[in-house]
């Protein structure tokens, strides 16, 4: 009996603890959920944040664009980031949800590489446009294929099977890659199309971007895309690809950042930089955005909304080149700073 | 205790004599509890159906013998996955059931008891170990392991078998199997070997004290009294087959088709509800995904169901 | 009398057999924890137990808060799940026949196979989308309600696993049938009744899926219940998948931590209660 009441009072005193927040001033709590792409830049920057302003606590977790587009329409959350624009249907949602717009905020860019594994071979490769379409439609099955030949002289390229390696689960990564074959290859767009998971002709299907690069390096003769940093951190070669101008280019911040300046950019941000025909763009950019209901209710949480913007357009940029990422072209930067005036 | 009164006349003062012992109450405190079950499980059941509205309508039925997976076109089929679910967790059973119950058998029978008790505890400790260490465990230990020793002496030996064919990548519905068979085993020896161990002992020493060997009265007569139990480990662990996600996702191959190899990759209901939900942005593309959910769903009714007959008829057999 | 060769043989075949099974079950359970220990037992250090995550290329990051969030969670799924189903295994073995004990039975073993990833679906929809909020509570009642069809089998199959004699012996001497049960039975079958439970809390501890959409994750403290909050699973799962080594190396150690804490727990509930021998009672 006494066990039991000790017991008792152990669990009672137990979850008193748990439940006591902390005494001081309350913090300023926000949340945030989308796509995993920038989520270490994000942490970054939430982190340095609270170290400027030590009540606010901005909680963002990586779980998927279409889940950031899913909890912002549903409220649970305060923003959403995504890897992909919403379309007019979801806008259409999210006024009909919650009769407010949503803004579109782009915040970094990042790039999608090729990358293999060839016996012997770490140098980078050359992909033209139609070999990567072809090869990802299983038009071109071996690696001796005169389309990849022609490309690199100089390399001696094995007459094995291609094995081709793409993402399981759906992604942003995807998206962009999709979107750049299906502007470039009418056989791909009229086929598989783009989205964040399609029907893929062929191939292993790896779950997230450390499932394709852990395929990549255990099969032979594969190749697979992956964001520009997994590649990096991996130790992975990266394919250089042809972009509009015929330049073969190689991904780095650089070259995304000069996609980004050579597409014009419209008013409500959506827009799509593959392709991009600037000379020394690499076409398979992307901006990847953050999205902010136009009208808020809390009046501190606005001011704590609007405020972070500002300062990530200005020294939060500074810290992407760090990470890997690609800050934005000025024109974008001082076109956001006028937007932030939408958000009511 | 309650002395009983003298005389009892009324049936009311019977009743209240009755509550007193607490029967009553325990009786509908723990008929509640299991009722409480009918009911999250219905609720569960009517969220699946309500939020897979769409696909019902637009498919119907050709939802479940249809192949294709094409979510920009948004033609969906659940056969592929219905298939690598079923296949993989059978699999998996006739891999785990053998071994785990031979492993509950020599635990709680032939091993001295504390070493018995160090090996289940640890064994137990198996069923802790997150989903996605077993996902990462797979693609570094086990696929590696399954294509340098296993496979290549399977298909030198069993090679003529369809099962056993075709190019082996590494991710295959085979190595998710295995995977599999791993995970739910401690679940088979724990529950297994603790019902062996409550089996009386007189059990045994009547049956040795009849002439049989060891081995005879642990299979003759130990295990068909613990049978019971036995087979509740089995539907436990079958159960967690069925569902288990994030470990099959990473080495099954994540490729939605039928195929007649194990070696081949394949897809399965949970992982693609895993891969496909975070990401899913158009309500068709999630409503489906909810309806694969309903799915699995009938089909563990069809699984438990069939099985449940099984037994029955085979213990209706016995008698 | 001899015993003919053959059943000999069968004897020592199937004996030796067993023995096999078991170290290839003990076997695969060095390797997993060997593996876990060498990966993740080298990267523990006071930090991890002390501070916040920190963003990448940062050091001195730790998962204290997810430890924290972890505990929580699984207290709240234990007090909602487990008396669900023990009530309900109690009321199965002891009270039950017939088609309702049967109907649930089969409805139990249904709701176990769903994918742990659906009953996170279905928490959000239950708890999170009216409350409007994330919560350590709404993870709470996902991990919950997938406790129920374990602690309810598992507690119906020990509790039968009681020789009927116990159960006769107490009643021949006065006892009311749920005096017996909660007095005699239940003591009894402590034994594997709180080995199940073990096992229950073990399988739920490492569950990521329910936890995205309910306890939805947090890089910061999470006061009270009512707050998202980090948890270890969530966080193996986030570093486990991300491209930065050194992340890798703390989702090994979080996995080798969590392992050591489900084998922490489960020693020190073991030692309390104590291990009654089972085998032989009559």
């Amino acid at each position: 009996m006494t066990k039991t009441i000790r017991n008792f009072a152990a669990g009672a005193a137990m979850l008193a603890l748990a439940a006591c927040g902390s005494s001081e001033q309350a913090p300023q709590r926000l949340t945030g959920i989308g796509a995993t792409f920038p989520e270490p830049i994000y942490t970054k920057w939430f982190s340095e944040y609270q170290k400027l302003h030590n009540e606010i606590q901005i909680n963002y977790q990586g779980q998927g664009s279409g889940a950031g587009i899913r909890q912002v329409t549903d409220g649970t959350v305060d923003f959403g980031a995504s890897d992909q624009p919403m379309t007019d249907e979801q806008i259409a949602a999210f006024k009909t949800a919650r009769s407010s717009g949503i803004l579109h905020f782009p915040t970094v860019l990042g790039a999608v590489v090729p990358t293999y594994n060839l016996a012997g071979i770490s140098a980078e490769l050359n992909f033209t446009p139609a070999a990567l379409a072809g090869i990802f439609l299983g038009k071109i099955k071996k690696w001796n294929d005169p389309a990849l030949v022609s490309a690199n002289p100089d390399v001696k390229l094995p007459s094995a099977e291609i094995v081709v390696i793409h993402r399981s689960d759906g992604s942003g990564t995807s998206f962009v890659l999709t979107d750049y074959l299906s502007k470039v290859s009418p056989e791909w767009a009229a086929g598989p199309g783009r989205g964040a998971a399609i029907s893929w002709p062929v191939g292993l299907g790896g779950k997230g971007n450390p499932g394709v690069v852990g395929l990549v390096k255990q099969t032979p003769n594969s190749i697979g895309y992956t964001e520009m940093i997994f590649a990096i951190q991996n130790s992975m070669p990266a394919g250089r690809m042809q972009n509009a101008a015929g330049k073969f280019i190689k991904a780095t911040p650089e070259s995304a950042t000069e996609a980004a300046a050579s597409v014009p950019m419209t008013a409500d941000f959506r827009v799509s930089i593959t392709n991009a025909s600037g000379d020394g763009a690499y076409p398979i950019s992307s901006f990847t955005w953050l999205l902010i209901p136009d009208k808020i209710q809390d009046a501190a949480k606005r001011t704590v909304i609007v405020d972070f913007l500002k300062w990530m357009l200005g020294p939060g940029q500074s810290m992407a080149p760090a990470l890997q990422f690609a800050a934005l072209p000025a024109p974008v930067l001082e076109k956001e700073l006028q937007a932030i005036n939408n958000i009511q | 205790m309650a002395t009983t009164p003298a005389a009892l006349p009324d049936t009311r003062a019977k009743f209240i004599q009755r509550v007193r012992t607490g029967d009553p109450i325990a009786h509908t405190i723990t008929g509640m509890a299991a009722a409480s079950i009918l009911a999250i499980t219905g609720l569960l059941l009517y969220h699946l159906w309500a939020g897979s509205g769409l696909p019902r309508e637009t498919f119907g039925w050709s939802f479940v013998t249809g192949s294709a997976w094409d979510p920009v076109a948004e033609k969906f089929g659940a056969l592929p996955f219905i298939f690598g679910t079923v296949v993989t967790s059978i699999v998996a059973l006739l891999v785990a059931v053998p071994v785990g119950l031979g492993a509950a058998i020599f635990l709680a029978e032939l091993a001295p008891r504390r070493a018995s008790d160090a090996l289940t505890f640890m064994i137990e400790l198996l069923a802790a170990v997150p989903s996605v260490i077993y996902g990462l465990l797979g693609i570094f230990l086990l696929v590696p392991f399954l294509q340098t020793s296993v496979v290549p002496a399977l298909t030198a030996t069993l090679g003529f078998l369809p099962i056993f064919q075709g190019q082996f990548l590494g991710v295959s519905i085979f190595s998710a199997s295995m995977v599999l068979a791993i995970m739910i085993v401690p679940f088979i020896v724990s529950v297994s070997r603790e019902v062996l161990l409550a089996v009386p002992q007189d059990q045994r020493e009547a049956a040795l004290a009849l002439g049989s060997t060891r081995w005879e009265s642990t299979w003759k007569v130990v295990v068909p009294y613990a049978l019971r139990g036995i087979l509740g480990s089995v539907f436990l662990a079958l159960a967690r087959a069925l569902g288990e996600t994030m470990a099959v996702t990473m080495v099954i191959g994540n490729k939605p088709q039928l195929s007649s190899s194990l070696l081949a990759p394949g897809y399965s209901i949970a992982a693609v509800i895993a891969n496909e939900f975070a990401e899913a942005s158009s309500q068709m593309h999630q409503q489906v995904l909810v309806e694969l959910g309903l799915v699995l769903f009938a089909l563990t009714v069809l699984i438990n169901g069939a099985a449940r007959l099984m037994i029955y008829s085979y213990k209706g057999a016995e008698k | 009398m001899t015993l003919s060769f053959r059943r000999r043989a069968v004897n020592a075949l199937m004996l030796t057999l067993t023995g096999v099974c078991t170290t290839l079950v003990a076997g695969i359970l060095l390797v997993i924890l060997g593996y876990l220990a060498w990966n993740g037992a080298t990267s523990l250090n006071l930090n991890f137990f002390t501070k916040l995550p920190a963003p990448v290329g940062e050091a001195g990051g730790g998962m204290a808060n997810a430890i924290l969030g972890s505990g929580k969670v699984l207290l709240v799924a234990m007090l909602l799940g487990v008396p669900i189903g023990f009530l309900g295994g109690v009321y199965l073995a002891e009270f039950g026949a017939g088609m309702f004990s049967g109907v649930v039975r089969y409805v139990t073993d249904l709701l176990n196979g769903v994918p742990s990833i659906v009953i996170g679906i279905f928490a959000y929809a239950l708890v999170v989308q009216p409350m409007k909020r994330h919560s350590t509570f709404a993870g709470g009642v996902a991990l919950g309600i997938m406790m129920i069809p374990i602690a309810l089998r598992t507690t119906e199959e020990f509790l039968r696993a009681v020789p009927v004699s116990l159960r006769e012996g107490a009643m021949a001497l006065g006892a009311s049938k749920s005096r017996t049960i909660f007095t005699i039975v239940i003591p009894a079958a402590k034994s594997g009744i709180l080995s199940g439970l073990m096992l229950n809390l073990a399988r739920v501890a490492g569950e990521t899926a329910p936890l995205l959409f309910t306890a939805f994750g947090n890089t910061f403290w999470s006061p009270g219940w009512l707050n998202e909050t980090a948890t270890l699973p969530q966080m193996i799962y986030n570093y486990a998948i991300s491209a930065y080594a050194d992340q890798n190396r703390q989702a090994w150690a979080a996995g080798f931590v969590l392992l050591v804490l489900v084998l922490g727990v489960n020693a020190a509930a073991r030692f309390a209660i104590g291990r009654t021998p089972a085998r032989g009672r009559s």
